[in-house]
């Protein structure tokens, strides 16, 4: 590999860590590519490598944010556990609905989740909204025992 | 608290569903989801996304280990620069409002949702 590779590597590895750090995602939108174009991985390859790598950055977020105290574990867990019921259900998908449908449809849904996130706490103008801002502590009604 | 379990099914099936669709997004999922049906705080809605996409990642991982397709070594070339990253991700978004981290999310949604229109 040459220095070029190594320095494309370390950005796109720190960049997708820190986008996972920042926003909760795992970071292979970032990974992925970069082991495609700087390690010659093929995409299956990439793929699969980042897996591992998304384990060991998400790990290391969730110890942080648990030290923060913004980790609800139980949810976590319970989402993770049960995420293969969505693998099947997606490949099903995959098989009754053309691609592009399906693109369309996501894109559709992160829109909506786009407006509802501006709406509920981008511009929301309200006495509780107020008392979060002072304190930093938002407003939780949901919150479990 | 009976509603709870299958509302999380949900968000699992949802995340997975994606992640398994397009290789990436389950967290562009699973955040909103979390924040508007929970009312969890974007930071507590961030970081159990994290928890969860362990989980999935390593369920992920196994299976792909199974098949012979993992290259520790290539996954580390991106995870020692990515722990780094999240480490300087999360005390990032200790600073700043629950607003400025929504709005940092809502243009990762439009983002992500140009590039499958695209």
């Amino acid at each position: 590999m040459t220095a070029l590779d190594w320095i494309g590597l370390l950005a796109l590895g720190f960049a997708g860590g820190m986008t996972g750090g920042l926003l909760g995602v795992g970071g292979a939108i970032l990974f992925v590519p970069a082991l495609v174009v700087f390690a010659d991985e093929s995409q299956l390859g990439a793929e699969a490598s980042s897996l591992l790598a998304i384990v060991l950055v998400s790990v290391v977020g969730t110890w942080r944010q648990r030290v923060y105290g913004n980790v609800r574990l139980g949810d976590g867990l319970v989402i993770g556990l049960l995420s293969p019921l969505g693998v099947l259900a997606g490949v099903a998908l995959a098989n009754a609905v053309s691609e592009r449908a399906l693109e369309l449809s996501f894109a559709a849904v992160q829109l909506y989740f786009a407006g509802q996130l501006a709406r509920k706490v981008v511009f929301r103008r309200n006495a509780r909204s107020a008392s979060f801002q002072r304190s930093g502590d938002p407003p939780n009604p949901d919150r479990g025992p | 608290m009976s509603a709870r379990l299958p509302r999380l099914g949900v968000i699992a099936t949802a995340a997975g569903a994606f992640a398994g669709l397009f290789g990436v997004g389950g967290g562009t999922i699973m955040v909103p989801l979390l924040v508007l049906w929970f009312g969890y705080s974007q930071r507590e809605a961030t970081a159990t996304s994290l928890a969860a996409i362990a989980v999935i990642g390593s369920l992920g991982a196994a299976a792909q280990a199974a098949y012979g397709n993992v290259d520790v070594w290539h996954a580390l070339l991106v995870a020692v620069p990515g722990m780094a990253g999240v480490l300087a991700g999360t005390a990032v978004q200790q600073r700043l409002s629950e607003r400025a981290v929504a709005v940092a999310f809502i243009v990762l949604l439009l983002g992500s949702a140009a590039v499958l229109i695209l």
